[in-house]
């Protein structure tokens, strides 16, 4: 009854392809911002904002990139933490080196940095593909956490090779809180998410699919492979370096090479598999899950155990949760959770008519 | 000279330990078109387990047949729960799968065993042999040599398993093509069985040696990342392809690692950690199918 669509009618292309054409998403959409941007900084405390919504707004953006690159595009990769590093550190040394740039440039400009590096790193997708693609751009991964490790000049000759974030200023005003923090995540987040998800609908997400598809058709009929296969590792990487800035600036303050290892970026794979490959909202709802199940798996554990569990068993059980839960996602839903979502919703169609 | 040939022999005889972890990642993928992640947390479970069983109290033998049973198990749980309901899906998400499986595996094999570190002696000494340094003047480990021969025992009867044996044509066939392997009346999934029982034979063996030399700890695992390099430049399908691979990766590393950061005054260091994936890159764009690699035909 509530999720119905008969009476609304379209009159115009437009119209036909608005980003949300039914009218209940639009309101639902709308609402979910409206909570997310008010309600949530009024209702939630320190600990929430800043140690459990921040990150997760974070991963979700770096889940967008690997999901474009992976889930729209087809090329396995694992070196999605290398390029939040690139980002992570580009917009350290920016704001360091030219003071001059608002931070906000800073970021897009870090984004633009991984992107750069993550076209060169795409280079051999031209001749490589699947696996052999897989563990080149592992290469990736271990030579840029390489580089920030032993070139001094990155870290600002730091002796410990951790860099901390400059104090927040963006026009006049000054991010500390977390709730300001929060909200600066928030709206780069919605920006880019926004953005990603008119960008697959788009030619080049379109032509993104042929090449995931099946690469030779799409070479047949058209589509310039090198062009594509850059623009899907150029953009991913973008997505994933803007998360790496904005987890130094907004979520730690302070940052190592090593906060950007290979655990990462499976940590990011297993979000857009848990979540949906190929699909924005599963980014969302794929790092929701990966982010909270650690802390409910504690609460619960300090609610039976009473504080019986070693941390190292915690560890230990959370990696067979994780590798489990990995392996029922594939074999049971292989699509995620954005198609549970998408069959809740085509239910709720015929809501309270089974037929 | 002396110098450079003693970090060649040992570059060299690493590298066959690199082989030995590479080597279970080519079974599989030859068998079932399966890239298998976990390879190297199966390393660390058979290692944890043989510790795991010896602090019990058996014996060495009968502990390596218990463990070698443990592994025979594994195998076919692996076959029965994963890779079963996940018939016809595509490669990429058999992959996910061993990603998660190799959580599952670490989680589970420090959970049983715990996670401290764990000395294991195989009575074998880490120390230059004394009759190859008076013979050559070079000082070369024994326990490297040991391994080595452990490593050409393995690849000699895996090679006399898979060419001389009923099993060996099964496996080969569905290697092959799996429809045509179904059609002959092969069963696919006993020739699977028999193949992850395999990789966890080669895991046990790798575990043991890697075991020994670095202590039985989580960083075991992480030796799977040594070996794909060494997989990808010889070619994933490929037994004598994981052998060559290891020994170019583990020469030139070793030989890039001294020289390299000698040159540069030390400036350039710790760079065994990215430059075998480097070499490997590079390789693959002039040969995208590795040295020993079947060549990859597409059609529409």
């Amino acid at each position: 009854m509530l999720y119905r669509e008969s009476g609304q009618f379209k009159t115009s292309y437009r119209a036909d392809q608005a980003i949300f054409p039914i009218r209940q998403d639009r309101i639902a959409i709308m609402a979910l911002l409206a909570v997310v941007f008010i309600l949530v900084p009024i209702v939630a405390d320190e600990y929430w904002l800043g140690s459990i919504l921040t990150p997760l707004l974070v991963l979700s953006l770096a889940a967008i990139g690997l999901n474009i690159l992976t889930g729209y595009a087809g090329q396995l990769s694992l070196g999605t933490a290398g390029f939040m590093a690139v980002g992570a550190f580009a917009a350290y040394n920016l704001n360091l080196r030219v003071p001059e740039l608002p931070l906000i440039v800073d970021f897009l400009l870090a984004g633009v940095f991984a992107a750069l590096v993550g076209m060169v790193f795409g280079l051999p997708s031209l001749r490589i593909k699947g696996f052999y693609l897989a563990v080149a751009t592992l290469a990736a991964q271990f030579f840029i956490e390489w580089v920030f490790t032993h070139v001094g000049w990155f870290t600002n000759y730091s002796s410990s090779g951790v860099i901390s974030a400059p104090p927040m200023v963006i026009m006049g005003v000054t991010v500390d809180s977390a709730v300001e923090k929060y909200l600066l995540t928030l709206v780069m987040v919605a920006v880019l998410a926004l953005a990603a998800k008119n960008m697959v609908r788009s030619r080049i997400g379109r032509s993104w699919m042929a090449v995931r598809d099946k690469d030779v058709s799409a070479e047949v009929i058209g589509i310039p492979l090198l062009a594509t296969k850059l623009s899907a590792f150029g953009i991913s990487s973008f997505y994933c370096g803007v998360a790496g800035a904005l987890w130094t600036y907004c979520y730690l303050g302070t940052v190592e090479p090593a906060a950007f290892d290979l655990s990462r970026s499976f940590q990011v794979l297993f979000m857009i598999i848990i979540g949906g490959v190929g699909s924005i909202l599963g980014s969302f709802l794929g790092a929701g899950f990966i982010v909270l199940l650690p802390i409910l798996l504690n609460n619960i554990a300090a609610m039976i155990g009473h504080g019986t569990l070693q941390a190292d068993t915690m560890a230990n059980l959370e990696h067979i949760i994780f590798g489990g839960l990995i392996i029922f996602f594939l074999i049971v839903e292989p699509h995620g959770l954005a198609r549970l979502w998408q069959i809740a919703k085509e239910k709720l169609r015929l809501w309270p008519f089974p037929y | 000279m002396n110098f450079f040939f003693e970090v060649l022999f040992g570059g060299l005889l690493s590298g066959i330990m690199y082989s030995l972890v590479a080597l279970g990642f080519v079974l599989i993928y030859k068998a079932s078109g399966v890239f298998n992640f976990a390879q190297g947390s199966m390393v660390l479970f058979a290692a944890l387990t043989f510790v795991g069983i010896l602090e019990l109290g058996v014996p060495f033998w009968p502990a390596l047949l218990l463990c070698l049973l443990v592994m025979m198990l594994l195998a076919v749980g692996i076959e029965r729960i994963v890779l079963r309901p996940l018939v016809n899906q595509p490669p990429i998400a058999l992959f996910m799968a061993t990603i998660g499986l190799s959580y599952l595996l670490e989680g589970l094999g420090q959970g049983i065993w715990g996670t401290q570190v764990r000395a294991l002696d195989l009575g074998i000494e880490d120390l230059p042999n004394e009759m190859i340094q008076e013979a050559l003047g070079i000082q070369v480990s024994t326990f490297d040599l040991f391994s080595a021969g452990c490593a050409a025992v393995l690849v000699g009867g895996l090679a006399l398993f898979f060419n001389k044996t009923r099993v060996g044509l099964a496996l080969r066939a569905v290697a092959d093509d799996h429809q045509a392997a179904l059609a002959v009346g092969i069963p696919l999934q006993h020739v699977w069985a028999i193949v992850w029982a395999a990789a966890g034979l080669v895991a046990l063996v790798a575990g043991l040696l890697w075991g020994s030399r670095l202590g039985v700890q989580f960083s075991l695992s992480l030796v799977a990342l040594k070996a794909l390099p060494v997989l990808i430049l010889g070619g994933f399908t490929s037994v004598a392809g994981a052998i060559v691979g290891g020994l170019i990766i583990g020469a030139s590393e070793k030989l890039a690692e001294v020289y390299i950061s000698t040159f540069t005054g030390g400036a350039v260091a710790a760079i065994e950690n990215w430059f075998p994936y480097m070499l490997a890159l590079l390789f693959l764009l002039v040969r995208p199918q590795g040295l020993f690699g079947e060549k990859i035909i597409e059609r529409v």
